[in-house]
């Protein structure tokens, strides 16, 4: 089982309309929520007005900041560090507003069509403040601040050193100089965030639907911020249509609603409309780097110094400052670098707030990364791939510490054989006969491009995850995780697992996961740790449920363990068919069960991964670029991508393409446009672009390797969720650079959409 | 507010509800009628995942109104299996993993319902098309071409469908 590419289980359900995601879920009596949301980018907060609102037939509550007093910040998930205390957001505005779509009050209404009316009956006295939109300008003395509390608008500073980067530059024979930026976009899942609360006053019990992505972590910050017990929070995971990091992390209405719920007694529903989901679900990926590579005459890496900023909007989210740190861990990527230094400084700025975007750092650390190396190439004058296979690290160095750290963890690849992703890529791309194409092609005015770009993802973060395996009276089996689904087929590939080990078929294995009273402990999806952490925990547990249904049978059959079969839900005697017990029989048998053993037929595993797993891979992209309209066409993608092991090829190779997608639309499309009073110009699908099939590739050839199991887990499982985009803006940038070498263009910054490709042009022929 | 009575069928099964005149088609087939599979992932008329059929052709019930519908045949996600037995686009869905959230899905369906019907052997060059009013976040489109094409071919070996 482990290994096939069966269809998912989850999908019956999705394909018939019958999966229930936060919008569709439904409560008798239940109210409706809608937010009203800062129009100023920055301004002092005065007076809020909600007596219109109030009276409006209908409404049933108007909820502002007044209401909530005493009401703690919302806390860092990953990396908390005291710095960033003082910029956490409040649930709703104090005083101040800080972005366009900072939540201001919350209308309860008995329809959302009466709650929408209501906003606009919401007057506030709003004294606007100069902003402070880009984030080269937040760190120059006099630019206007954000937060009274921290002098300036930077709220950290993070360094990573190893060797004497500055030292090895100043000897290096060749140095390369450039800056790079990475605009601002995000994840977007096609369904918005939202949810249910009900609060039952006579058991006291506060049960929230349509939780994501980490609802264990999730539920404890509800219950510290309502001074709730634990135990009397009920999370329930609905269908979640998609994640991709910015979903399911702990927003401000994530604690309004329940709140309400609580005071009011009825249930309440809250759907962001998509409107909101631009201006008010986190951002991502903005930096701008200045970078320095110092390299011998032969094309070896001595020395990178890298200082970048990272803008990270008006507050510090629960992803604190991991985005920025983990792109200073992963800026080395795939080469041995001896001398690596890198100064970041996190920026506020009046945008909305940051966190993980598939990926994260890593999109943008391997942008900068293997551009830089391509124009190592370019001074040097070899072809780009031969300083690549200069300076891969090798798989008898691993496993490899490459200095600095992220996560509390110090950067060490598992393992890898890097050049060997790197030359499956090159051959599946035809790299010759592209060259050979290209040339032909620029003598007829056409421009192609290939471009590659390495990547060393990260994947399978711990500390742990939690499985429990059952055979309930009935004899079915029943796999709860602690792991979260967002759409990545979760229940499949643990079934799989879980399958292999109890000789039952996936499909008639259930998976529960993502509702706490189900599911006692678990950490969640993110981080490419489902089939890598949560995996490995389906299938010792599933071992451990093994042992005690044979050691059941055993007693049952009268026979030794040894000698018995264990195959279609039943156990019978080796040779001797007749002689069997059905899982249904040892079930019932198993309570209290043989002298010794713990009673029923459940076993728990909590699987420890106290190191990160590191996939890596390599992506190529063919690209033609109109000269006359900056049109970038992609005319071939290849991505050769070692995951350690897959469970289900199909599953990762989805997962793969999906990413490519997504990574594409960094490269190409997607952009958070703000002007220059800080208001968010892309709110709404015609502005903000997201790929369409007709802006895929004509041909895609996903290569999955499996070349490395890892060490760090009994599959081998190193994590697919995000390799596929990691290197997208690299390749992509590095083939329209190569494409518009005849133009001398000077490809620094992404995305690449027609305007700045004919800008890049025009600028090019005028040097 | 302003109310009015329709009576329209959907999924072939006929209905008559008064509702308000402001209320979308969307919102009236997920409230009124409970038919939840219908999903809305912009309400401004660009990703497709509210995309029903309305008297045979595909449409975004997030930019229609509910009173605008008197008298028509509607069909949503929820009548597109014949009972327990999927319709051959769903089944190729599943096949060649065409969906992964599975947000979309019903948009894509129903968008590929309409246009394998008027196009039973469509290239991939028109397939890619006809779904390009589709947003998908999570598949990159790879897997829904493919399963379109399969779903093409299964079609027109059956036969014309009703």
């Amino acid at each position: 089982m482990i290994g096939a590419s069966i269809r998912r289980t989850e999908d019956r359900r999705l394909l018939t309309g019958r999966g229930k995601y936060a919008a569709d879920f439904r409560l008798p009596g239940m109210l409706h929520a809608a937010v009203l949301r800062s129009p100023h980018a920055h301004a002092r907060l005065g007076t809020i007005y909600p007596e219109a609102a109030r009276g409006l037939g209908g409404v049933v509550a108007v909820i502002t900041a007044r209401d909530l007093a005493g009401v703690g910040r919302i806390p860092v998930r990953l990396g908390p560090r005291p710095s960033l205390i003082a910029c956490l957001q409040l649930p709703l505005a104090t005083d101040k507003v800080r972005y366009v779509g900072e939540p201001v009050a919350v209308v309860i209404a008995e329809s959302r069509y009466l709650a929408e009316d209501a906003l606009e009956l919401i007057r506030a006295d709003y004294e606007p403040l100069a902003p402070v939109v880009d984030c080269r300008r937040a760190v120059e003395p006099g630019a206007p601040v954000l937060h009274e509390a921290i002098s300036g608008n930077i709220v950290d500073r993070l360094s990573t050193h190893t060797g004497d980067a500055m030292r090895a530059l100043a000897a290096a024979p060749v140095r390369v100089r450039e800056r790079f930026a990475v605009q601002r976009h995000t994840g977007v899942p096609l369904e918005t965030r939202g949810l249910v609360a009900a609060y039952d006053g006579g058991t006291r019990v506060l049960t929230i639907w349509g939780v994501a992505k980490v609802p264990h972590f999730n539920r404890r910050v509800l219950a510290d911020l309502l001074g709730h017990p634990e135990h009397l929070i009920r999370f329930v995971e609905l269908e979640v249509g998609g994640g991709f990091g910015v979903r399911g992390e702990f927003y401000p209405e994530d604690f309004v609603i329940p709140w309400a719920a609580m005071r009011l007694g009825r249930p309440i529903q809250w759907v962001e409309d998509r409107r909101e989901h631009l201006m008010a679900t986190n951002h991502s990926r903005q930096q701008f780097h200045e970078i320095e590579i110092g390299v011998s005459r032969d094309g070896a890496i001595l020395a990178l110094a890298d200082r970048f900023l990272a803008d990270l909007g008006a507050y510090i989210r629960t992803h604190g400052v991991i985005v920025p740190e983990l792109t200073a861990a992963l800026l080395p990527g795939p080469y041995r670098i001896p001398n690596y230094s890198c100064e970041v400084l996190c920026v506020l700025t009046n945008k909305t707030p940051t966190g993980t975007y598939r990926g994260p750092g890593r999109y943008e650390c391997t942008f900068v990364r293997e551009r830089l190396v391509d124009l190592v190439a370019k001074a040097l004058g070899v072809d780009p791939v031969e300083v690549r296979r200069r300076n891969f690290i090798e798989p008898d160095e691993m496993p490899y510490e490459v200095g600095g750290a992220s996560l509390g963890q110090r950067t060490v690849y598992d393992c890898g054989d890097y050049r060997s992703a790197f030359e499956t890529a090159l051959a599946a791309v035809d790299y010759k006969a592209v060259r050979a194409e290209q040339a032909a092609g620029r003598r007829d005015g056409r421009y192609l491009g290939v471009g590659v770009g390495c990547v060393v993802e990260k994947a399978g973060l711990g500390p742990w995850e939690y499985a429990r395996v059952e055979v309930d009276g009935s004899g079915h089996v029943v796999l709860y995780s602690g792991a979260a689904a967002v759409g990545q087929g979760l229940e499949t590939t643990l079934a799989q697992i879980c399958a292999q080990e109890l000789g039952v078929p996936p499909e008639a294995i259930t998976v529960i996961h993502g509702d706490s009273a189900l599911v006692p402990f678990g950490v969640g999806a993110f981080a490419s740790r489902g089939a890598s952490v949560a995996g490995p925990a389906a299938l010792e547990a599933s071992r451990k449920i093994k042992a005690k249904i044979l050691r059941v049978a055993a007693s049952l059959l009268e026979a030794h363990s040894e000698d018995l079969v264990l195959e279609d839900g039943a156990v019978s005697v080796r040779g001797v068919p007749d002689r069997a017990v059905t899982f249904r029989e040892l079930a019932r048998a198993a309570v209290p069960g043989p002298p010794g053993m713990d009673p029923g037929l459940v076993a728990t595993h909590f699987f420890e991964a106290p190191k990160m797993t590191y996939p890596y891979g390599t992506h190529a992209a063919v690209v033609e670029v109109d000269a006359e309209t900056g049109q970038v066409w992609l005319r071939k993608y290849v991505i050769a991508y070692d995951v350690g092991k897959a469970i289900n090829p199909m599953i990762v190779d989805g997962q793969l393409v999906g990413a490519l997608a997504q990574g594409i639309g960094g490269a190409l499309l997607e952009e958070l446009v703000y002007d220059e009073q800080g208001q968010l110009l892309t709110t709404t699908f015609m502005d903000y672009l997201l790929p369409t099939a007709m802006e895929m590739p004509e041909a895609t050839v996903v290569k999955i390797l499996e070349e490395t199991p890892t060490p760090l887990n009994p599959l081998g499982v190193k994590g697919a969720g995000e390799g596929g985009s990691s290197g997208v803006g690299a390749a992509i940038a590095n083939a329209v650079a190569d494409a518009l070498a005849p133009f001398e263009a000077s490809v620094t910054a992404l995305p690449l959409s027609p305007d700045r490709v004919l800008a890049l042009i025009r600028a090019g022929r005028e040097r | 507010m302003k109310e009015r009575t329709i009576r329209l069928t959907v999924n072939g099964r006929p209905y008559e509800r008064t509702v308000e005149v402001r209320k979308t088609l969307a919102d009236f087939l997920r409230e009124d009628l409970d038919l939840t599979g219908t999903h809305l992932g912009c309400e401004h008329g660009v990703c497709g995942a509210c995309t029903v059929v309305v008297n045979g052709e595909a449409v975004r019930s997030c930019l229609l109104f509910a009173v605008q519908l008197e008298g028509a045949n509607i069909l949503t996600v929820e009548g597109l299996a014949d009972g327990d037995n999927l319709h051959p686009i769903q089944e190729a869905f599943w096949e060649h993993h065409g969906l992964q959230c599975g947000f979309c899905t019903p948009g894509f369906l129903l968008t590929l319902y309409c246009f394998l019907k008027e196009t039973p052997r469509p290239s991939e060059a028109e397939i890619r098309e006809a779904i390009s009013g589709n947003l998908c976040r999570c598949t990159g489109y790879h897997n829904i071409v493919i399963a379109a094409r399969a779903a093409a071919e299964k079609l027109a070996s059956a036969g014309p469908t009703p």
